[in-house]
């Protein structure tokens, strides 16, 4: 069995299907960037993308990514270390407080913008409503949606 | 978003990329894990607790009970009445009696329910009232009293004043336990080192208190532990006392097995024993004439402490201050008492006690206004503090601008309220949407005040390259303070701010600088910095100022180089620090900021109480439906006074994040309590602001210079969140043309055909 995480193949043991995959992320592979607020799936801290889908990966075991593409953030960086357009646009707009929502922000909102290349700042306010910031109030991580549409145009 | 000023900050890279090490992401060599354990009772008297069974399980390496403890189980800040291991009794429903330590963190969680209490029940405590009266049975007996601390103010003679008013309004005000919802639950690692020194490393906002709590517990002395600083997950005033326990308690199992323990709670452990905002109960009584002056005020709030004392005599201390607003009120009597129960303990939660004052007062003017028949604003402004205000507590506002008027202007400017106001519903509409706009305005005392030790301090430690190693006694709380003492050093120095680095600070290697709350980080951290590059120009000035043939007064410091007197002749920044190291002189500073004298008498309650103010004033926008009780917010506007943007996207977001915090305190955060039991302890049941509850927000900074700010910037993080809840208030009432008196303000559906 295997599955591809941050395009990286994986094999996996029948022994790890039925772990906790956020666990599985942060503890087995030191993929440490998805974090845990909440652990019921309400807050969307441990966000990590399944076949460009966002996915909350407390809810989630190893089972549900068996030949899927799994990217979490380490994943979005481009191959020479530098940011993806969408986390320069974070940086720049001042989306990023104390960042513990960050990276399941920024993947929420990478996938939304795989789908909407050109959204309505009221779409992409929809787009990130069950990623919860306590620290932003949202509106400098709407402007970095807004700002970064264009690089996926 | 400006395209041209995008925001900076020294972590914003390793966090949108996943890079940053948070507590929990941390992994130590042969390191165990630790869980609390909690009991079924909310006050009882424990006789025995048995983790015999516990000890047994696969993995667990010991459970730690009281009984355990080297040093003090014991400690506060104020009182020490904090059992970090809860013995004789438990007092609450989140005091922890033991602690299990496990190979791993399942395998602790797992034996947590073989640890048997036996305890004999007690009635709890729970209605701070009740509590007062004499006769009680007492939370803690050591106190003597349940009534933690009791201020007033005492300002000329309200009872007389009263008499000669044309109008008396009198009124209840009920506010809730808040949640601070920081995203990151409490965790702390312990490492034990071969020196014999604890090192820890945790998500808390106050590095040094988080030492004396994990000293005390372990015996030992301060210089025996050294609490390291990594990136955190929000505080918001929340992670001092609860998570320093955290701390203290991972540093226990870690001495005991001699192992690195990391202990992380689960968001349900967090709920259930962090500290809260304190639910207040304000009687407020208010005398004006019929040409809308205020003439007296008469309040007594009484403070629901919870089980522990925390900082409730300084959060309380600060509603007793600030008890009438920012308005000129000649005769005052206020009583403010914090109460023991068997409640959740409370304690500093951004706003600091301001948030629930704000939300009786902002109210009852515009009652009074309209009692007067006088727009809000009018009667606002015929009672506002200006420049040269006396405050309740005697205080004469000079020394710094009073942008009350201003904050106020450009806010309802902003917001259009002179237009929108005659649009309001007052419970009449065609369709369904009721429409209403509504402010409030404020001033807050920057700082701590007279409720504490207030200085801090800076280290510039400049390389011979010309790099420069920059540390502060200011902790990142994720608001950006370690950029905002970045930009004020290369301000200072002239210096680009890539060539500085913050250094994570220590407690092993900067003097204790106090807690980094009261939205004092900027503006003590960053007083220090100023005073340190101050110190540090003189030095260079002294010892440069013949190779740039001028006097030492005429050197300058700008663009990367030091230049002598008028611009003749400049030398770049790293060759000049070459020279230094060659004249065997270290480019090295240490600076301090002291807050300026303040004074208070408790027995009057009448003194200086913060060497300085900053002002504010919010606006909303909302529409309530008539049928539903629906109410959406369409915007929202706020002005602060912020002495200097020093990292203006920064600043923004802070005014955002205060909004939006505002808006839940307002609408419907609230932790629902029964019989001392937190019944809502996770985000499916605790609701904090969805992106879908906020409206797009309008942010105006005003920068008006302060001399008392050696770097010019005052605080913003808390004044931003203590204005929301009586805006919205203010426009559900002009929505509707009913008060609502209590938070969370709840409109009930309509039945029938009333107003909501
Ligand atoms: S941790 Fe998964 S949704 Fe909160
Ligand atoms: S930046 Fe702190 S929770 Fe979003």
């Amino acid at each position: 069995m295997i599955t591809y995480i941050n395009g990286r193949r994986h094999e996996l043991n029948v022994s790890d299907l039925p772990k906790n995959l956020l666990a599985f992320l942060r503890e087995e592979l030191d993929l440490t960037g998805a974090k845990k607020g909440c652990g019921v799936g309400a807050c969307g801290a441990c966000t990590v993308l399944v076949n460009n889908r966002p996915v909350r990966s407390c809810r989630k075991t190893v089972a549900d990514i068996v030949d899927r593409n799994v990217l979490t953030i380490e994943g979005l960086a481009r191959g020479d270390g530098s940011l993806h357009p969408l986390q320069q646009a974070f940086v720049d707009a001042g989306a990023v407080q104390c960042g513990f929502c960050t990276p399941g922000m920024v993947l929420t909102a990478h996938a939304f913008l795989l789908a909407n290349n050109n959204p309505t700042r009221e779409e992409a306010r929809k787009a990130i409503s069950g990623n919860l910031c306590r620290c932003t109030g949202y509106q400098q991580i709407i402007d970095a949606i807004e700002a970064a549409a264009s690089h996926y145009r | 978003m400006n395209e041209k000023n995008p925001a900076w900050r020294n972590d914003a890279a390793p966090k949108v990329t996943g890079r940053a090490r948070y507590t929990d992401d941390l992994k130590f060599h042969n390191m165990l894990h630790a869980v609390p354990v909690y009991t079924d009772y909310v006050h009882a008297r424990i006789m025995e607790v048995d983790a015999s069974a516990a000890m047994k399980q696969p993995g667990v390496v010991t459970v730690i009970t009281a009984g355990d403890v080297p040093g003090s189980v014991t400690f506060g800040q104020i009182i020490r009445d904090y059992r970090m291991l809860a013995g004789d009794k438990v007092r609450f429903n989140g005091d922890v009696v033991a602690v299990v330590v496990a190979e791993t963190r399942d395998q602790a969680v797992a034996a947590v329910k073989l640890v048997s209490v036996k305890a004999e029940e007690m009635t709890p405590l729970l209605d701070p009232e009740e509590a007062m009266k004499p006769g009680a049975i007492l939370v803690h007996e050591l106190h003597g009293s349940n009534i933690v601390n009791h201020h007033k103010v005492r300002r000329g003679d309200a009872d007389k004043a009263f008499k000669a008013c044309d109008h008396v309004i009198e009124q209840e005000f009920r506010t809730q336990f808040v949640e601070h919802a920081y995203l990151e639950p409490e965790t702390a690692v312990a490492v034990p080192r071969p020196d014999g020194v604890t090192e820890i490393y945790a998500s808390m906002q106050h590095p040094f208190s988080t030492r004396r709590f994990v000293a005390t517990l372990l015996g030992v002395s301060l210089a025996d532990v050294e609490v390291r600083t990594v990136p955190m997950g929000g505080g918001f005033g929340g992670k001092d006392d609860t998570a320093s326990v955290v701390a203290a308690r991972a540093a226990l199992a870690a001495k005991i097995t001699g192992r690195p323990v990391k202990m992380t709670y689960d968001r349900e452990w967090s709920v259930r024993e962090s500290y809260k905002r304190h639910p207040y109960r304000i009687s407020y009584k208010m005398g004006f004439s019929n040409q809308g002056r205020m003439e007296a005020c008469q309040i007594r709030v009484v403070a629901d402490a919870g089980a522990y004392c925390s900082v409730t005599p300084w959060v309380t201390w600060r509603s007793t201050v600030q008890c009438c607003g920012p308005y000129d009120v000649p005769n005052v009597h206020c009583d403010v008492y914090g109460v023991y129960t068997n409640n959740v303990v409370t304690g500093a939660m951004r706003g600091f006690g301001s948030p629930q004052m704000n939300f009786a007062v902002e109210q009852l003017v515009e009652m009074a206004a309209e009692r007067c028949g006088m727009s809000p604003t009018e009667f606002r402004k015929r009672n506002m503090l200006r420049q040269g205000s006396v405050t309740v507590t005697g205080q004469k506002l000079d020394g710094h601008t009073v942008s009350l008027e201003q904050a106020l202007d450009s806010t309802l400017a902003a917001a259009g309220y002179h237009e929108k106001y005659g649009r309001c519903s007052f419970g009449k509409a065609e369709g369904d949407e009721l429409y209403g706009i509504g402010y409030a305005i404020s001033y807050r005392g920057m700082s701590l005040g007279a409720e504490g030790m207030d200085f801090n301090s800076a280290v510039i430690n400049v390389q011979f390259d010309g790099s420069i190693l920059l540390e502060a006694a200011v902790h990142e709380n994720g608001q950006g303070a370690e950029s905002a003492m970045i930009l004020i050093c290369s301000d200072e120095l002239g210096v680009p701010k890539e060539r500085i680095r913050y250094r994570m600070p220590s407690t092993a290697n900067i003097p204790d600088g106090g807690t980094t709350v009261a939205s004092r980080g900027t503006i003590m951290g960053g007083g220090a910095v100023a005073n340190a590059a101050r110190s540090l120009k003189s030095k260079l000035a002294e010892r440069l100022a013949p190779k740039l043939d001028c006097a030492p007064g005429d050197v300058r410091f700008k663009d990367g180089h030091i230049w002598g007197k008028d611009d003749a002749r400049r030398m770049a920044w790293p060759e000049a620090m070459n020279q230094l190291f060659l004249m065997q002189e270290y480019p090295y500073s240490f600076g301090t900021f002291k807050a300026p004298q303040v004074t208070w008498d408790e027995r009057t309650g009448q003194g200086n109480a913060y060497f300085t103010w900053v002002y504010g004033c919010q606006a909303v926008e909302l529409t309530v439906n008539s049928k539903t009780g629906r109410v959406k917010l369409l915007n929202m506007v706020a002005s602060h006074e912020a002495g200097k943007a020093v990292n203006r996207p920064m600043v923004l977001g802070q005014f955002y994040g205060g909004m939006a915090m505002g808006a839940g305190y307002a609408m419907f955060e609230d932790v629902g309590i029964e019989q001392g039991k937190i019944l809502n302890v996770n985000f499916d049941q605790y609701r904090i602001p969805h992106s879908t509850d906020l409206p797009e927000m309008t942010a105006i900074i005003i920068e008006n210079h302060d001399p008392a700010s050696p770097s010019g910037a005052k605080g913003v993080g808390e004044p931003t969140n203590e204005l929301m809840a009586p805006a919205i208030a203010n426009a559900v009432y002009n929505a509707t043309g009913v008060r609502r008196f209590r938070l969370p303000i709840r409109i009930e559906p309509r039945s029938g055909g009333g107003r909501p």
